[in-house]
């Protein structure tokens, strides 16, 4: 049997990860303000929410699978999949009013499935998202292998649409009314997991699975909810991916999955379950965002910024390793 | 003598021949002609056995990782810095004084492939960080590590015997055929002969009673990690003499997907245990083959990735008792109802 910390300490665990993940945050931000003018602004600020919205929203919902102690890694190709089919649809001429419900459906759709393959079958996360993430880029493949453009005014619109505002340093603020879509997604994800049944039921399945099946809850709809909720916030990154580019390629964003778990892991997630929340994860995320802002501002390569963002991670993964064996040998 | 039939190597061994068989009849036949030209075997068959061989090399680091319940997703990001350091090095851009000597670059990049699968090994096996958050580290860094070696570039260079690699022939066969041959007996002969393939699978099965039965748990891990660091690192000299160059973007890009695929299809279960290496190999063939396939009848080499998610979808259900289990009782329940 796998032992388990006990409640206190895996929520002590987050707490200390989290903590130290915003004061990172904070850190990185003044020492990039001390170093470049620019940086202090405003508008460095919000360019890291209008850069990195749809990473919010795909972190947000993988946030979900985490804390069930699974793993989806189909997220990137549900969201490039969204992108080329709804520029597909928007080319044909259908109107935007009915591509987004109908791609925002097709995500839910195959995260339910994957949801429902995990559960029923009894097959390993990994496996499942495997086959769903071929699927996915297979499928954008099919329906185009080259970027496709979006005219549709309301993409545009959408695309477009920002608060603006002059600054007295100079220089304009700008903020973009899809950044509040993925707020919106934020703000009601934490309240779904703090505040009703089915948040805490996902807490409960990550924690122990057959105690929270013990206990009556139903694990089933819970695997599979979350799996659904992951595969709709995918596909809503997706849309949002779209109004960023406003345009539908096949190979975008690889690897964006694993920015996903890395950014839930910086944020405290525990990949074990049972432990995290979203706000830590939209750290997480903005912690990269920060990353890739300074490499951009030193003018350096940008991969430093994976190169960054892997120590990082790496530190995250030792800081929970720690914390979880101070716990056991102090039980012991 | 376990009859063949029970074998692991039978499945496999039985898709790849249907898959062959397909492509034969599909293609009217010129998918298996082989013409000699310059002493040297031309022809589809070939070229299975020649692009495929990285994913056996592959296959097989990655079967030992998975039969002892791990995974390593870093193969791919090993894979473009093992390329990219000894193309750097032949083409005299790091370490200029070994003179662009093919064979100190691959000495070298085989020892940082070791490192790399070292360092993998040491979170998994010492930090006890599952495995697929550990390698996501080194997945996510390689390539920019392999970057940062390249300086950004995408590294050509001019060497014949380096381009031999990839592109040599020995007795009409080619080269890279040569290698993963060896790997393979290595591995055979260390698993078979000597008691660490036994050590491995017991890990697999349980690690806790293995550590009570005796078994060193954390060395063994470690070892296998680092045997797959290498293992990913050959495979990057095949891919990066196949091209002539060092692409750090492209090299090995998602194909850490492909040999857990491969080792799937040859029936090792990826929860860790029971493992053929044979059958990984021809895993691993499969997995090529249909690549080939696709490319021969010109469809869309994206589209590939469709096909492989039906084959991974059809695996897992095949691997899934639960879903037997349910089939059974399907068919079950027709019956009494055909009988009544």
């Amino acid at each position: 049997m796998k032992t388990k910390t006990p409640l206190k300490t895996r929520v002590k665990i987050s707490n200390i990860s989290l903590l130290i993940a915003g004061t990172m945050l904070v850190v990185m931000y003044l020492a990039g303000a001390s170093v470049y003018d620019r940086f202090g602004q405003v508008s460095t600020v919000l360019n890291l929410f209008n850069d990195n919205a749809y990473l919010i929203v795909v972190a947000v919902g993988m946030t979900f699978v985490l804390l069930t102690g699974g793993i989806d890694i189909s997220v990137a190709s549900t969201l490039a999949f969204t992108g080329v089919f709804s520029a597909f649809l928007l080319e044909k001429g259908l109107p935007a009013v009915v591509v987004i419900p109908l791609v925002l459906v097709i995500g839910t759709l195959v995260g339910y499935a994957q949801g429902y393959a995990i559960h029923t079958f009894q097959i390993a996360p990994f496996l499942v998202t495997l086959a769903g993430q071929f699927l996915m880029r297979g499928m954008c493949a099919v329906i185009s292998t080259v970027s496709i453009p979006i005219n549709d005014p309301f993409f545009k619109a959408a695309a477009l649409g920002k608060f603006s505002w002059k600054l007295s340093t100079g220089g304009t603020a700008k903020l973009y009314y899809y950044v509040f879509v993925a707020l919106a997604v934020l703000l009601i994800a934490w309240y779904v997991l703090r505040f009703t049944r089915f948040g805490r039921a996902v807490y409960a399945v990550g924690s122990s699975e057959q105690s929270a099946q013990y206990m009556g809850l139903n694990v089933k709809r819970v695997k599979i909810g979350v799996y659904a909720i992951n595969g709709f916030c995918a596909a809503l990154g997706g849309v949002l991916f779209s109004f960023y580019t406003l345009a539908g390629y096949s190979l975008q964003n690889m690897g964006l999955e694993l920015d996903a778990i890395s950014s839930a892991v910086i944020g405290g997630t525990l990949l074990t379950g049972g432990v995290g929340t979203v706000i830590g994860s939209m750290v997480g995320v903005l912690i990269q965002g920060i990353i890739q802002t300074i490499v951009t501002y030193q003018n350096l390569n940008t991969w430093w910024t994976k190169v960054t963002v892997a120590a990082i991670l790496c530190f995250f993964i030792l800081i929970q390793r720690v914390i979880a064996i101070r716990a056991e040998r102090k039980k012991a | 003598m376990k009859k063949f039939k029970n074998r692991m190597e039978f499945r496999p061994l039985l898709s790849l021949i249907v898959i062959l068989v397909a492509c034969g009849i599909l293609s009217g036949g010129s998918f298996f002609s082989l013409q000699i030209v310059d002493g040297h075997l031309y022809g589809r068959l070939i070229d299975i056995l020649r692009n495929g061989s990285r994913y056996m090399v592959l296959a097989t680091g990655m079967t030992m990782v998975l039969a002892t319940g791990g995974t390593d997703i870093s193969v791919g990001s090993v894979m473009a810095i093992s390329g990219a350091l000894a193309c750097s090095i032949v083409d005299m851009r790091i370490l200029p004084g070994l003179g662009g000597n093919t064979l100190a670059a691959v000495v070298i990049a085989l020892a940082v492939g070791a490192l790399c699968g070292a360092w993998n090994g040491f979170l998994v096996a010492k930090l006890k960080v599952q495995p697929i958050v550990a390698t996501m580290i080194l997945m996510t860094a390689g390539r920019g590590i392999a970057q940062l070696i390249a300086d950004g570039k995408i590294v050509t260079i001019t060497s014949d015997s380096y381009y031999y690699i990839n592109g040599g022939y020995i007795l009409g066969l080619p080269f890279p055929l040569y290698i993963a041959a060896f790997m393979l007996i290595a591995a055979l002969l260390i698993t078979k002969k000597t008691a660490f393939g036994l050590a491995v699978e017991a890990i697999g099965v349980n690690s806790r009673s293995a550590r009570l039965a005796g078994i060193k748990v954390d060395r063994n891990i470690w070892l296998i990690y680092i045997f797959c660091g290498v293992c990913a690192a050959i495979a990057g000299l095949i891919e990066s003499a196949g091209i002539k160059g060092a692409d750090c973007n492209n090299c090995g890009l998602m194909i850490e997907m492909d040999g857990i695929l491969a080792v799937a299809i040859g029936g090792t279960s990826l929860s860790g245990g029971r493992f053929s290496l044979i059958a990984s190999i021809i895993g691993a063939l499969v997995v090529q083959t249909i690549t080939t396939m696709i490319l021969a009848f010109g469809v869309a080499p994206e589209v590939i990735r469709v096909f492989k998610a039906l084959i991974v979808i059809v695996i897992c259900l095949a691997q899934s008792p639960a879903f037997i289990a349910k089939m059974k009782e399907a068919f079950g329940r027709k019956k009494v109802v055909a009988q009544s």
